[in-house]
């Protein structure tokens, strides 16, 4: 897509076709010439991993609405007819549903790969933003999927969702009844949600495009962070990278497999198996998984529309990323300091997440009772969730900041060819590039 | 260019130079498109909104006398539950008694049930908070308990702990005998 291509049409039928649409060439561009960093470790294999999985849930997807009827008094039944009755209902139903938690599995380590080697740094913000809107829309399409089975789960995450829309002041009811289509979720909710989670798996696809795109404009970031400076870096995409790709995408499905195969219930709720009663909410109403991090810091504010904007400013927060980061060395192989405070960053996450699927009043250590701070005992998960919420947002707008201006990264190499000859694990001690030399 | 020479460049409109037209069209052509787009995107937008249907459906009657004395009868009401609870003497007393204590969003018990049918409280049964069913009789007030987020309601149905922020709303209704009311 960016530089010469380096495509030869061959046949006679192929130069004809070249002159008319240039499809084959823009495919030998792309994925098959496309000149890529040779020192790409497996983190970077997720991107393929991902556009698999995208395919898989739209395969999936549409054969489930060929069987779905979207409305409260048949939804319910239909899925379990998909489940029982339906010739493989059962497997795709699964694959689908335990699907969308490989997908967003693998897009939280993309992502973290993202954060650790700084692929967000110019110029790669453009491709950085799309990955957030991509992310965005998986998240609407996934909570819209989840309600569509109708049971007690879905039903009242739809609820308590959509109620968040409503501690906005002023308008917020408004909306909150044009999302709803009446006074309450129902079925004109349902409809809505069915349409639009059909839809935007396609709007995704769309931005994968787009995302694809940019990528392909200054090429793949790489684990040393440092500039592709000539061709001795690169390695053509095939058969290179089809290559590694298909092997971490054969292991990937192991595990998509197992969960398909012998655990195809446990990332979902047991209650979601009772069909929706509006008059009665589950005791224990906890997102999916790939939700816990957000809820936690949603609870972990005392007041509504605090609440609210906390749990969308932790989204909104990734979109300004690359102009807060005030350091010009992108791998934190290079930035000691940096990587200590990021591997915090992981453990505040996977924190939150914990804490999300946890009863806010119940204590950290059982049995032990401390004392009450403002509003809850120091020793419970809502004071624990405060603390990692506090790290998670200081992270992006403290920390990164300000270590780009203080720390001294360790020497770059002068090329991707050259720490192959020396790793800087393998660099003498005190071998330490001056601050003014970053970059 | 009004000081454009002439047969210089012969006829502006010909040649389509002449920049205060141009942008005259240009911008005409744009609001009318801005227009068009905004006009048609409103169907596209309030079709989302409550339908007909479903706001002719909006009200309904209920007969109090199948309501125990301490007891609560929850109907479904807009999609949403709807508490109808028979407050005893001692409840109604509790209630009365914390009018002026310290509250989120203040009001008196009187405030909350038709005068002279202080036993009949009528409530919307989502929490304030997001929307979950409170349980009846649960939390340190004896009046309702959110499973979801923690808050705790008196037996006014008033907020008293927790995340939510108003008291459980009162709906719109009337008597419409002794034993009849008409909600909505």
């Amino acid at each position: 897509m960016s530089g010469h291509s380096t495509y030869e049409p061959k046949t006679g039928i192929e130069r004809w076709l070249d002159g008319r649409l240039p499809i084959v060439r823009f495919g030998m561009d792309t994925v098959i010439n496309f000149p890529t960093p040779k020192n790409l470790n497996y983190w970077w294999t997720f991107g393929g991993i991902l556009s698999m999985m995208l395919v898989f849930q739209i395969v999936t997807g549409v054969v489930l609405a060929m069987h779905y009827v979207p409305h409260v008094d048949h939804a319910f039944a239909s899925v379990e007819r998909i489940m029982r009755d339906v010739n493989y209902g059962w497997l795709i139903r699964y694959m689908h549903a335990n699907g969308a938690s490989m997908f967003l599995l693998a897009v939280y380590i993309h992502m973290f790969r993202n954060l650790y080697y700084g692929s967000y740094k110019a110029p790669r913000e453009v491709l950085w933003i799309l990955g957030c809107v991509i992310y965005l829309l998986m998240m609407a399409t996934a909570f819209m999927g989840y309600v569509l089975p109708w049971g007690q789960m879905s039903f009242h995450g739809a609820v308590v969702i959509t109620n968040l829309i409503g501690a906005l002041p002023v308008v917020g009811d408004s909306i909150t009844t044009w999302l709803w289509g009446g006074f309450a979720v129902d079925d004109p909710t349902l409809n809505r949600f069915f349409s639009l989670h059909f839809l935007l798996p396609f709007m995704i696809a769309g931005v994968v495009g787009l995302h694809i795109w940019a990528l392909h404009v200054p090429g793949n970031n790489n684990p040393t962070g440092v500039n592709v400076k000539s061709k001795e870096d690169t390695v053509p995409f095939h058969p290179y990278y089809t290559v590694k790709d298909g092997f971490a995408i054969s292991v990937f499905l192991l595990l998509f497999g197992y969960f398909v195969f012998y655990a195809p219930n446990v990332l979902g709720h047991a209650d979601n198996y009772i069909p929706a009663n509006p008059l009665v909410t589950p005791a224990h109403i906890v997102p999916e998984w790939y939700f816990l991090p957000f809820y936690a810091i949603l609870r972990a504010v005392p007041n509504k529309l605090g609440g609210v904007l906390a749990m969308f400013g932790a989204i909104g927060v990734l979109f300004v990323l690359p102009w807060l980061d005030t350091s010009n060395v992108r791998s934190m192989r290079y930035r000691p300091t940096a990587k200590l405070y990021f591997f915090i960053f992981v453990l505040a996450c996977l924190v939150l997440g914990y804490c999300g699927g946890k009863l806010p009043d119940d204590p950290v250590i059982p049995g032990l009772t401390s004392f009450t701070l403002i509003d809850s005992d120091l020793n419970s998960f809502v004071w624990l969730s405060r603390v990692a919420a506090l790290y998670y947002f200081a992270y992006f707008l403290v920390i990164t900041p300000l270590l780009g201006l203080t720390e001294t990264p360790l020497p770059l190499p002068e090329s991707i060819s050259e720490p192959v000859l020396s790793h800087p694990a393998t660099t003498p001690v005190g071998a330490v590039a001056s601050p003014e030399k970053r970059g | 260019m009004a000081d454009t020479v002439v047969g210089d460049r012969p006829d502006p409109h010909v040649s389509g130079d002449d920049p205060s037209r141009r942008d005259f069209i240009h911008i005409a052509a744009g609001a009318a498109a801005v227009g068009a787009v905004a006009a048609l995107a409103w169907p596209f937008i309030d079709q989302m909104n409550p339908a007909g249907d479903t706001l002719a459906l909006a009200s309904i009657e209920f007969d109090l006398s199948k309501v125990a004395s301490g007891q609560q009868v929850t109907v479904k009401w807009r999609g949403k539950p709807l508490f109808v609870r028979n407050r005893t003497e001692k409840e109604i007393a509790a209630a009365v008694k914390d009018d002026h204590a310290e509250l989120r969003d203040p009001q008196t018990d009187a405030d909350r049930h038709k005068p002279g049918k202080a036993q009949w409280l009528i409530l919307i049964g989502t929490c304030t908070h997001l929307g979950c069913v409170p349980t009846f009789g649960g939390g340190e007030y004896g009046g309702w308990f959110c499973p979801c987020h923690g808050s705790v309601y008196d037996t006014s149905g008033r907020i008293r702990k927790g995340p939510a922020p108003k008291n459980l709303v009162v709906p719109d209704y009337a008597f419409l005998s002794d034993t009849k009311v008409k909600v909505g």
